[in-house]
């Protein structure tokens, strides 16, 4: 077994918790108005994963799917339940944010390598090869704000694809960039998942999700709908979807 | 666990170089001007109570730089350090990495300036024409626990800071409060001795005086005073890792 998610539910506090000064909070208290209330992220979510399986997670909005990877990488703990994994996670959220504008392209790479988790010996060794899959060699020592989002996503990517993880997560990351380096990325992508790695991914696109998950998951408002094979869940999602907007 | 030991220290040393990037803005004068401004400080402090407040006590300039090195030291790690989750959310709410580097790493660049500044300290104690001496060594003592302290009290305030973002302006004037209160640029003296026992409240104080007790009277503290500032130190450490250890995967919901 891979990934072993049992029952696992996230609750946390919303309301005037958020975004307020120590000040306002103390007049908020005393006047009474402060209100907060028990926000469930998921609920009683629970699912196993075996080698070499690919599970789709598909949602609306709200539904609790990103909090869900975040649990599975280890980024959160659950309130209830518990999650466990077997072996290296690399978990690809939201690539291209996150990079220092103020300092150069080089020492963002090492940063961003570092905080995968590569060592400085692995990070001197394909630091050459990063930069050249990002097609930034003329840029190495140019600060970052310089570049523009397709090369900041283009570096993110490069950085990331070097991991061989037992678990990957994804987070909408299939492809970055235009023309040829959409192709370069979705082969090495493609390479990846054909590694052997147990793959998790939220994706809004369907047949994405029909064409390479053998495992879909079923999330709204944090509560699980399904979880099962792939054509049967994406039938039913389908199904519901077409009776909201219809 | 040796393989997380490798794996985090490349991240620190990583996260150390961004900082003091950041704060220096990789310039020469960025470096030059963190050191010139406790120096701008003494100077206008120096010339105020030399020659309006008739300070004559002996070694004044020494006895002024200690405490405002001192005290700028506690100042900086303990404001950057708060600002550490806060400023880095974007990292630790996408990646899985230990929340307490990045505050440890801002003390560490505090660390870095403080050192710089102790070494042109130790050239005005030379010029100030106090013989530097073996006994200098003791100075470890307070640096390693300040330190402690500072790590604490940023792991505190860090934790805070994520709740109350208004905690940065009120921490400044708790800042400036401490300073009035750590007799930098007067002498406790003066005051009757129950007032002097007050001053041993405020840590910041002690520390400043472990180094002038060393450094202008060429004497190590009393066991009193070691005992004091080990205590605040390690009392600050335990409360914030306690802090973390409880709090710190629940940062993220409020991130």
């Amino acid at each position: 077994m891979m990934v072993d998610v049992n029952n696992i539910s996230v609750t946390y506090l919303t309301g005037d918790l958020r975004n307020r000064g120590l000040k306002e909070y103390l007049m908020m208290r005393m006047k009474g108005q402060y209100q907060t209330k028990l926000f469930n992220a998921l609920r009683g979510v629970s699912f196993t994963l075996e080698k070499g399986d690919m599970l789709g997670i598909v949602g609306t909005n709200g539904a609790g799917k990103s909090t869900l990877l975040k649990v599975i990488s280890g980024i959160m703990l659950p309130t209830e339940g518990y999650c466990k994994t077997n072996g290296r996670i690399a978990a690809l959220l939201e690539l291209g944010a996150g990079f220092d504008g103020e300092m150069t392209v080089r020492e963002n790479t090492y940063l961003r390598g570092a905080m995968m988790g590569y060592t400085k010996d692995f990070m001197n060794e394909m630091y050459p090869e990063i930069i050249a899959f990002a097609e930034l060699e003329d840029f190495q020592n140019r600060p970052f704000r310089h570049l523009s989002t397709g090369m900041s996503s283009r570096l993110a990517f490069s950085i990331c694809s070097l991991v061989r993880p037992d678990i990957l997560i994804l987070d909408e990351v299939l492809s970055v960039g235009d023309g040829a380096f959409r192709a370069k990325s979705e082969a090495k992508m493609s390479e990846i998942l054909a590694s052997g790695a147990t793959t998790l991914f939220v994706s809004h696109t369907l047949s994405q999700v029909r064409s390479i998950c053998n495992k879909v998951l079923w999330l709204n408002k944090g509560e699980q709908i399904a979880f099962g094979a792939t054509e049967e869940v994406c039938d039913l999602y389908e199904a519901s979807l077409a009776k909201k907007s219809g | 666990m040796m393989d997380r030991a490798r794996r985090y220290s490349f991240l620190f040393e990583e996260l150390v170089k961004r900082d003091f990037k950041h704060k220096y803005k990789r310039t020469i004068l960025g470096m030059l001007w963190s050191l010139l401004s406790p120096l701008a400080q003494l100077l206008v402090l120096n010339i105020i109570f030399i020659n309006f407040f008739g300070r004559t006590q002996p070694h004044y300039t020494t006895y002024l730089f200690t405490g405002l090195m001192v005290f700028t030291y506690f100042n900086d790690a303990t404001t950057q350090g708060m600002r550490a989750l806060d400023a880095n959310a974007y990292i630790i709410s996408k990646i899985n990495v230990p929340k307490y580097l990045f505050v440890f790493s801002r003390i560490v660049s505090s660390l870095i300036n403080f050192t710089l500044t102790l070494v042109i300290y130790l050239v005005f104690v030379a010029v100030d024409q106090i013989p530097l001496t073996f006994t200098f060594f003791t100075l470890f003592y307070p640096i390693v626990f300040l330190t402690i302290m500072n790590i604490g009290l940023a792991l505190i305030l860090s934790a805070l800071h994520i709740f109350f973002k208004d905690l940065e302006y009120l921490y400044s004037i708790f800042t400036m409060l401490v300073m009035y209160a750590s007799a930098i640029f007067y002498s406790t003296e003066s005051f009757s001795p129950g007032l002097r026992r007050v001053f041993y409240l405020n840590p910041v104080y002690d520390f400043i005086l472990y180094f002038r007790t060393v450094v202008i009277d060429g004497a190590i503290p009393s066991l009193e005073l070691h005992l004091i500032c080990a205590g605040y130190a390690l009392a600050a450490f335990l409360l914030g890792f306690w802090l973390y250890r409880k709090y710190n995967y629940q940062f993220l919901y409020y991130m």
